[in-house]
């Protein structure tokens, strides 16, 4: 059996570059981005504003143009598609958004939203889909009759049900969440994440998910993605990345989370970034992490690291790891 | 020594729907150079809680309907509205989630830092400036005599949130009010925020109310926490007592709903404790405890009357009929 037939590159991104602007002042958004997500499990990409992990995820999703690269999902380059043929091929990718607020028609029945996918991609004959509505609105946890709701009528984390039960409607094996409980109370990200779980168990779902939630992704990913100005500076599986992380960045990212247990003013195991990250558009010769960089050297200025193995399934971008 | 003193204070918002108590005899004190956190979800009253400290309540339709807020001993309810802007950044600053909002685009910062230097202190064009540069530089920003020139746009979210406090700082106030001062903010970035935060108290004896829903946050920077829910404040105590011992089910379940990061993670993955249910509207609250439908330990008497805060011998205290009939079982 091919890799492909048994999960292992179910998604594959390939050398993704979206650049925005004209030449000369070319944004640089995602440079050079690869990596594969098996079946079933959850990919996370983490960083901070401007890393370039939303274009990623909409890149993947076909929703920003790709300026160079392959997507590639269950061997198909959905990265070549176009028209009607991207359109029906969509139904095998969704994506849920952050802000449950903006992201639903508010005039529209939740009942109208979710059935909106069924009707665009003809699944089912008409008179089945009511009823397959109403399997996805309890498949999300909420009530039938919450169907003919309007949107304000939800709280946040049940307008983010709703966008699940939309997203699941055509029965998709990938979904994209792009910050999916960012925007919610911290009590209801529970319900939320613990509801992505059981529904990714139940229907084999893969899920790519956007975070800057260290937390979050370390709780739900199995695999994750580390990026800085446009490129992924280090990737492992779960377990590596949290107990043994190689990029200086990395490790910046982890120890700026404040913890429950943080011990106060214990400031010298703190490690702090000084300055900003460097412009998009004028982008520096070596290391993109290297004016900031605790360890910075001369070679760092001069060549930039490649993204190479340290040791199995674990990457690391920097001259200096490993 | 206790600056700041919240004493039993009411806040009525007049809706559609009915009368609306947003603040429901709330008491808190913050000392000099103390760290208080107030933590909940949306709706809790966390963020009227701050504009109530800073008489900025709008009204109608809000109303401090009863108590008082002691600066100093000085009660400053029912102050003047001159009096209260004389209060207003000399006595305490105050900073916001979305430093982007909160400045004004067409002014460079240094004008803005001068011009609360001037409003509030008699001091001439030239010597206001200075200062705004010299509060720059207290924050952290480097090259400050240019960065002053600035205009907000140009600078990052970082930046503007380290304006935002030196306008606040600029007057040397006695209590800094922040709220989700670093919500909008980067994860390094907010590490920042808060070592500066932290800097700023030690070094200038500010009392600092930070108002935030990041149990994470509190740990790391605060003396003393309080929990509230639906406009009381459910549990208090120090960090060290809520974080460690949460006696109240809802500081339990706040605390235990968040995936917090784990130095090292559990191989296999368990769910997420849950908090069933939603906050309740504050027009249809009841006569008993507003957490008790969501409430894993709810006993008959909880839907019947409002728990009150009890006090343990070590300050900690919780508001929560389980809670105490518990205690008191020991």
């Amino acid at each position: 059996m091919s890799d492909t037939a048994n999960g292992a590159n179910y998604l594959e991104v390939q050398d993704l570059k979206v650049h925005f602007g004209k030449k000369g002042a070319t944004v640089h958004a995602v440079d050079g981005v690869s990596f594969t997500v098996s079946k079933g499990t959850t990919f996370g990409i983490v960083g901070e504003s401007g890393s370039g992990k939303t274009t990623t995820a909409l890149a993947v999703m076909r929703l920003t143009h790709i300026t160079d690269g392959h997507v590639s999902l269950e061997g198909r380059n959905i990265g070549a598609l176009d028209g009607e043929e991207l359109r029906e091929a969509r139904r095998a990718f969704q994506i849920i958004f952050q802000d449950p607020y903006s992201s639903l028609n508010p005039r529209q029945r939740a009942a109208d939203i979710i059935r909106e996918p069924l009707d665009l991609m003809e699944i089912g004959q008409p008179a089945e889909r009511d009823g397959m509505v109403s399997d996805l609105i309890k498949q999300v946890g909420l009530r039938p009759e919450q169907g003919a709701l309007f949107p304000h009528q939800f709280s946040g984390g049940q307008r983010q049900r709703i966008g699940l039960a939309r997203a699941l409607a055509t029965k998709p094996s990938l979904i994209v969440c792009d910050e999916p409980v960012s925007a919610l109370d911290v009590a209801i990200q529970a319900q939320i994440l613990n509801l992505m779980a059981n529904l990714q168990e139940e229907l084999d779902l893969t899920y790519l998910f956007i975070s800057h939630d260290l937390g979050v992704v370390q709780h739900i990913c199995d695999e994750i993605a580390v990026m800085y100005l446009g490129q992924i500076v280090e990737q492992a599986d779960r377990r590596t990345l949290f107990t043994a992380p190689e990029h200086p960045y990395t490790k910046t990212l982890l120890s700026a989370v404040p913890t429950l247990h943080a011990a106060r003013g214990d400031r010298s195991k703190r490690q702090r970034l000084s300055g900003d990250p460097p412009s998009p558009i004028n982008l520096p010769k070596g290391c993109r992490f290297a004016s900031r960089c605790p360890l910075v050297e001369k070679q760092c200025h001069e060549t930039p690291p490649p993204l190479r193995a340290v040791s199995g399934g674990h990457f690391v971008a920097c001259h200096l790891a490993g | 020594m206790t600056v700041l003193k919240v004493d039993n204070i009411v806040v009525d918002f007049a809706t559609r729907r009915g009368n609306a108590r947003v603040l429901d005899h709330v008491n808190l004190e913050v000392n000099e150079g103390e760290i208080l956190g107030i933590v909940g979800e949306s709706g809790c009253g966390k963020s009227m809680t701050a504009l109530s400290i800073m008489g900025l309540v709008p009204s109608p339709p809000g109303n401090l309907t009863s108590g008082s807020i002691y600066l100093e001993g000085r009660d400053l309810v029912g102050l003047s509205k001159d009096e209260m802007r004389e209060i207003r950044g000399n006595e305490i600053g105050m900073i916001f989630q979305e430093p982007m909002s909160s400045l004004n685009p067409v002014f460079t910062v240094g004008e803005q830092i001068a011009e609360s230097v001037r409003l509030h202190e008699n001091a001439s064009q030239r010597a206001a400036w200075e200062r705004a540069v010299e509060m720059l530089r207290a924050v952290g920003i480097p090259e400050a005599e240019v960065r002053a020139k600035s205009y907000p746009h140009q600078l990052s979210g970082g930046m503007r949130q380290r304006v935002m406090i030196a306008i606040a700082l600029a007057c040397n106030p006695r209590v800094l009010i922040a709220d989700e001062p670093t919500t909008a903010l980067d994860t390094t970035v907010q590490a920042q925020i808060f070592d500066l935060l932290e800097e700023l108290q030690k070094s200038r004896g500010t009392a600092i109310v930070l108002i935030t829903h990041d149990m994470g946050a509190v740990a790391q920077l605060a003396d003393r926490v309080a929990v509230m829910y639906a406009g009381r404040i459910v549990e208090t105590g120090t960090v060290e007592q809520v974080l460690t011992m949460p006696r109240h089910p809802y500081t339990e379940g706040l605390i235990a709903c968040v995936p917090h990061l784990q130095p090292d993670p559990p191989e296999k993955r368990e769910p997420l404790l849950e908090i069933p249910g939603v906050v309740p509207s504050l027009t249809e609250l009841g006569d008993g405890c507003a957490f008790a439908p969501r409430c894993n330990r709810a006993l008959a008497t909880c839907t019947g009357r409002q728990p009150v805060l009890k006090t343990e011998g070590n300050g900690h205290a919780t508001a929560c009929w389980a809670v105490e009939a518990e205690l008191e079982n020991v």
